[in-house]
């Protein structure tokens, strides 16, 4: 059942990922080329929208959140490593799936390259995690905690930034 | 920048955000990608050795099975082929415009970039224990500090690469 849901959830998003051509190499190269900034209006909507109700239904008890610990070696190295190749290949994981969907076939050479690409990080992740994975490990933390506030405190002040980000990139046309 | 045929990112960001909150409330998953092609990368390895892969640290962390995020990367393939035949952006590319404009059409170059850089994005993403999904949708909607820098990290490290590749000599 769970298979299933995955599979549902997937086609959904898949589906707007595509009507908001975010799949495209142009667009997310466009991006990082700072002409372009569909993908970034794209995730921050997603953000947004998913913050408050995922926060809202937490509140009620009705969710628990799944956070990821913050290990500043793994994380700040691999994020830098991961931008790097991402300029490169110009699809991210799930893109690069929605990509092939779109019949944009140079994708597949980049899905092969991360395959291979998780392959060799199985071979070195032993000694990656004595070594790296063991910088500046916070454990799992999120803003709210670190500034001492309740998460709306945190999720308001952030909603008017994208509020007038998203405002001046419309006025830049970007 | 006009794009005709597309819905409005903003519409469809938080569309999407619907659907990740469905998710979450319904079987609490939190949307994420790149653990999947460790999964993949381990089910192929399995078919060679797979005594080797039973003892490996990572393939026992990340078990290479096919598990709710596998169907869901998949469902992404899915969901977007239905939307682009629907709306008629669906066109065999082997070459995105934007390369072909600065590189030209030979296919070699840009399978062997592409092959690369996703090497690289995935053992980056790895060590970072996400992608833009993992820590850039679902870290920063939970206001996770991992989430944050992921997500200004990938931007650093992609705005290098892709100005290194574009703005630099050919």
């Amino acid at each position: 059942m769970e298979l299933l849901y995955g599979l549902i959830t997937g086609v959904l998003f898949g589906f707007f990922l595509q009507r908001g051509h975010v799949l495209r190499y142009d667009k997310q190269i466009g991006a990082l080329l700072l002409q372009d900034m569909t993908i970034i209006k794209f995730m921050l909507s997603h953000i947004a929208v998913a913050m408050i109700g995922v926060y809202f239904l937490y509140d009620l008890d009705l969710v628990q959140l799944s956070l990821k610990p913050t290990i500043l070696g793994g994380v700040v190295i691999g994020a830098l490593l991961f931008g790097l190749g991402w300029g490169l290949l110009g699809y991210c994981p799930g893109t690069s799936l929605g990509a092939v969907g779109e019949g944009r076939l140079d994708a597949l050479w980049g899905i092969v390259g991360m395959l291979v690409g998780a392959g060799i990080y199985a071979e070195v992740f032993p000694y990656l995690k004595t070594t790296v994975l063991t910088w500046g490990d916070y454990g799992k933390i999120t803003v709210p905690q670190v500034l001492g506030v309740n998460h709306w405190g945190v999720i308001i002040p952030l909603l008017i930034c994208m509020f007038f980000f998203f405002r001046w990139l419309e006025k830049k046309g970007l | 920048m006009k794009d005709k045929n597309a819905w409005n990112p903003y519409l469809a960001g938080a569309l999407s955000g619907v659907v990740s909150i469905s998710s979450i409330y319904f079987v609490g998953k939190y949307f994420g990608a790149s653990t999947t092609f460790v999964r993949t990368t381990g089910m192929v390895e399995q078919l060679f050795s797979p005594e080797r892969v039973a003892k490996m640290p990572y393939f026992i962390k990340e078990l290479p099975v096919i598990d709710w995020q596998w169907m869901f990367v998949i469902g992404i393939a899915i969901g977007s082929f239905i939307a682009a035949i629907g709306s008629g952006d669906f066109r065999i590319q082997l070459i995105p415009n934007r390369w072909k404009s600065k590189f030209g059409d030979g296919r070699k170059k840009r399978s062997l970039i592409a092959f690369i850089g996703g090497t690289i994005a995935m053992f980056g993403a790895r060590l970072a224990d996400g992608c833009p999904s993992g820590h850039g949708l679902s870290g920063s909607l939970q206001l996770s500090v991992s989430g944050y820098i992921a997500l200004i990290c990938f931007f650093i490290g992609g705005l290098i690469s892709a100005n290194w590749l574009y703005k630099g000599g050919k």
